[in-house]
């Protein structure tokens, strides 16, 4: 079984450098070929490792030391247990899908093969962020995941909002990753290792002050990875990459990865309900929060990144409430449906020449069936109908907010599910339905290559019975995740709600159909609700980019040229020029004695000899009154 | 009074010191050849001195050495000064610049 866990973690690795050897040269098709099928054989390797995890076993390699000093021992460890397995089946189904279906979006492209040296780097990142028996490792693939996501968003690098976007990504992870470096920090310092499985045995018997304050630090850690309130404004940005890498790392993994930490460390956070609560608030906020802004904005790849931050939410309140087993579920189901979402926005895109703006299509679904048919389905799972993938995740969901008794939590998670049930059919209704205004543009829409669809086509599948496998998932993780079951007491209770929640999303749907499927003009701000308030509230994402420019950026951009003008250049440059010039001055001022006059050249001769006397009669005399 | 080896010491020193003040202090070629000649005779004095203060042949045969080669260099020093005399006319030591840097 070894020898399956190297398989999977270094299959990637191998397509990536293959295909940096071609970075250089033009398109070369065979860098896709084999970056996708060394990913297939990954994960062809997960499934037997699942199939073997699920016969009760684990897999628990130690490859090679990496650091051994004094009592610090960190190998390069790898697990695969009931969570980094299930984890490693979403990335390599994922990513198998999303390298394929690159192969056709990238056709065109002339960085081919950079873009899948990049990509099969991530997913090698992502196998180690995933399989590391130790925070060490996992931070190495936390850093890995956060390079490869910079180089992916700034792909197309000559232009100048790909890399502003790339560069906000980047810095606003490192400010997460400082806070989880501290918290790496405080585990070592109290409890001296950093393997998960002595962690979680020693972290009971800690003072509760410092497991709450590694349990907040490890968080912030997440909250960055995971585009959570406040630094959540690179992940709508980040929109600016290639649409396999939103498929890939903007939805279905990188921004998981902080879901992954809270529950890869449920024991401690089993120990701090109160930060829990707050993990939960702040996931329900954000949900709420998210799909407001997703409810008027224009870029369709900016509606779906929205939407990922708002689900993100979701999952945050089930991991802050304890149900971790719930917040991989919908971790699960959530990568399949909005990965095949941002793939179909991306056979869009293409169609309509990298138009983004969904007003300016409509009726796309003559000459787009395929597309419209997955995304059609993959909204209807993201709503969370029966008996789709997003069903069973999201109402349980639901259901455990109400079960612990959080009313608020609950409600604002309500209201979050029927507003994303009307964004996401808003945008269905404006691409496929109504009248063909991309007309008034002159473009020729044409779907995209069959391959792409059928790439596409196990996303779908997966996202209509992912719910299925509930019970199977269920009985799997609980070997290592708490097996707290969410039950309403009530059966009329449990099937007013069910059926409660479920009649106001179709409702939702149904609104968002009559509101936008026949729409027959593009806004261009003049109506009165673009004038309103509310809408430009939520159009300017509440005013925080404009906040954080006027209050971090300005001001650090005062501050670098203070520390320029007044530092930089007075203070630093001046010693350097201090010493140059002192230097200079001394050979300006010494130059007489290569005057190449003889006269003086003998002086200085006879002056050389006395100094040279000098010193010999003086260290004679020092040498016999104090040396042997 | 005897003369002892501080005398011949002291007569090689004022030597000495009236060459390096010459050759410092003097602008004529031919004067510099003459200071230089005072230098060497000067060790020479020295070197025979105590020589002969050790009872040891080494330093008399080295001053022979001396004024075989000084003999040679004021050979080749006046062939050249007199080719320099016959090109330019002057022997100042200041005129000999041209390698200057």
């Amino acid at each position: 079984m070894e020898l399956y866990l190297y398989i999977a973690l270094f299959a990637p690795l191998v397509g990536s450098l293959f295909s940096a050897l071609f970075t250089a040269t033009p398109k070369a098709s065979i860098t896709g070929y084999i970056a996708s099928g060394l990913l297939f054989t990954s994960f062809v390797s997960s499934a037997i490792l699942l199939n073997y995890v699920m016969g009760g076993h684990t897999v628990h390699v130690e490859m090679m030391t990496w650091m051994a000093t004094g009592d610090l021992y960190i190998p390069f460890g790898f697990v695969v247990d009931q969570v980094s397995v299930v984890m490693m089946m979403v990335v390599t189904i994922v990513s198998t899908v999303v390298h394929v279906y690159s192969i056709g979006y990238m056709d065109h492209d002339k960085g081919f093969n950079r873009f899948f040296a990049w990509l099969s780097a991530f997913v090698f990142s992502m196998m180690v962020l995933v399989m590391s028996d130790n925070f060490a490792g996992l931070f190495i693939g936390w850093e890995g995941v956060g390079l490869c996501s910079w180089g992916l968003i700034g792909f197309w690098y000559h232009k100048e909002s790909a890399t502003w976007a790339a560069n906000e990504a980047f810095i606003m992870n490192r400010i997460a990753d400082l806070g989880m470096l501290i918290g790496i920090f405080l585990i070592y310092w109290n409890v001296g290792s950093l393997q998960y499985d002595v962690v979680f045995a020693e972290v009971g018997n800690l003072q509760p002050v410092i497991i709450t304050w590694i349990g907040i630090f490890l968080f912030i850690g997440a909250m960055g990875k995971s585009a959570q309130f406040p630094l959540h404004t690179w992940l709508a940005d980040a929109m600016e990459g290639p649409t396999p890498v939103s498929a890939l790392i903007h939805a279905a993994t990188m921004v998981t990865a902080g879901v992954y930490l809270v529950v890869r460390a449920n024991p401690i956070y089993d120990l701090i309900p109160n930060v829990g609560i707050f993990i939960a608030s702040l996931g329900a906020f954000v949900a709420l929060f998210a799909a407001s802004m997703a409810l008027v904005n224009r870029d369709m790849k900016r509606i779906i990144a929205y939407s990922t931050l708002s689900q993100l939410g979701y999952m945050f309140v089930a991991a802050g409430l304890g149900a971790y087993w719930v917040a991989l579920f919908h971790l699960m189901a959530h990568a399949f449906f909005k990965a095949l979402l941002f793939l179909g926005a991306g056979n869009v895109m293409h169609a309509m020449h990298d138009e983004l703006d969904p007003f300016k299509m409509g009726g796309l679904r003559k000459v787009m069936k395929g597309t419209f048919v997955m995304m059609t389905l993959a909204s209807v799972a993201l709503a969370g109908i029966y008996p789709f993938a997003g069903f069973f995740s999201k109402d349980l969901i639901l259901e455990v907010g109400f079960v612990e008794h959080h009313y608020v939590i609950y409600t604002v998670l309500l209201l979050t599910a029927g507003l994303t049930a009307f964004y996401s059919f808003r945008l269905v209704a404006l691409i496929f339905h109504g009248e063909e205004r991309y007309k008034l543009f002159g473009i020729h829409p044409h779907e995209a290559y069959k391959f792409m669809l059928v790439a596409m086509s196990p996303l779908l599948v997966l996202a209509i019975i992912a719910g299925s496998f509930k019970m199977t998932y269920y009985q799997l993780v609980i070997n290592l995740l708490p097996s707290t079951q969410y039950h309403i007491h009530s059966a009329t209770t449990f099937w007013i709600m069910t059926i409660g929640t479920q009649l106001f999303v179709i409702l939702a749907i149904l609104f968002a159909y009559k509101k936008y499927s026949n729409w027959n003009s593009v806004p261009d701000g003049t109506s009165k609700m673009e004038k309103s308030f509310g809408y430009k509230l939520l159009w300017n994402q509440y005013y925080i980019p404009k906040i954080y420019d006027e209050v971090f950026s300005k001001p650090y951009l005062e501050l670098s040229k203070i520390a320029w003008k007044q530092i930089d250049l007075k203070i630093v440059d001046a010693t350097v020029d201090a010493i140059a010039n002192a230097i200079y001055k001394t050979g300006e001022n010494t130059r007489d004695i290569q005057n190449g006059n003889l006269s003086s050249m003998l002086r200085w001769m006879v002056v050389g000899l006395v100094v040279l006397m000098t010193l010999a009669v003086a260290f004679n005399v020092g040498y016999n009154v104090f040396g042997a | 009074m005897e003369v002892t080896l501080t005398h011949y010491l002291v007569l090689s020193s004022i030597l000495f010191a009236i060459g390096l003040i010459g050759v410092m202090r003097r602008k004529n070629l031919l004067m510099l050849f003459f200071a230089t000649e005072i230098l060497l005779n000067a060790t020479n004095i020295g070197f025979a001195a105590i020589s002969h203060y050790i009872g040891d042949l080494s330093g008399q045969m080295f001053a022979f050495f001396i004024i075989a080669i000084a003999a040679s260099e004021v050979a080749i020093g006046l062939g050249l000064l007199i080719v320099w005399y016959k090109r330019t006319g002057k022997i100042d030591l200041d005129q000999m610049n041209s390698m200057r840097g």
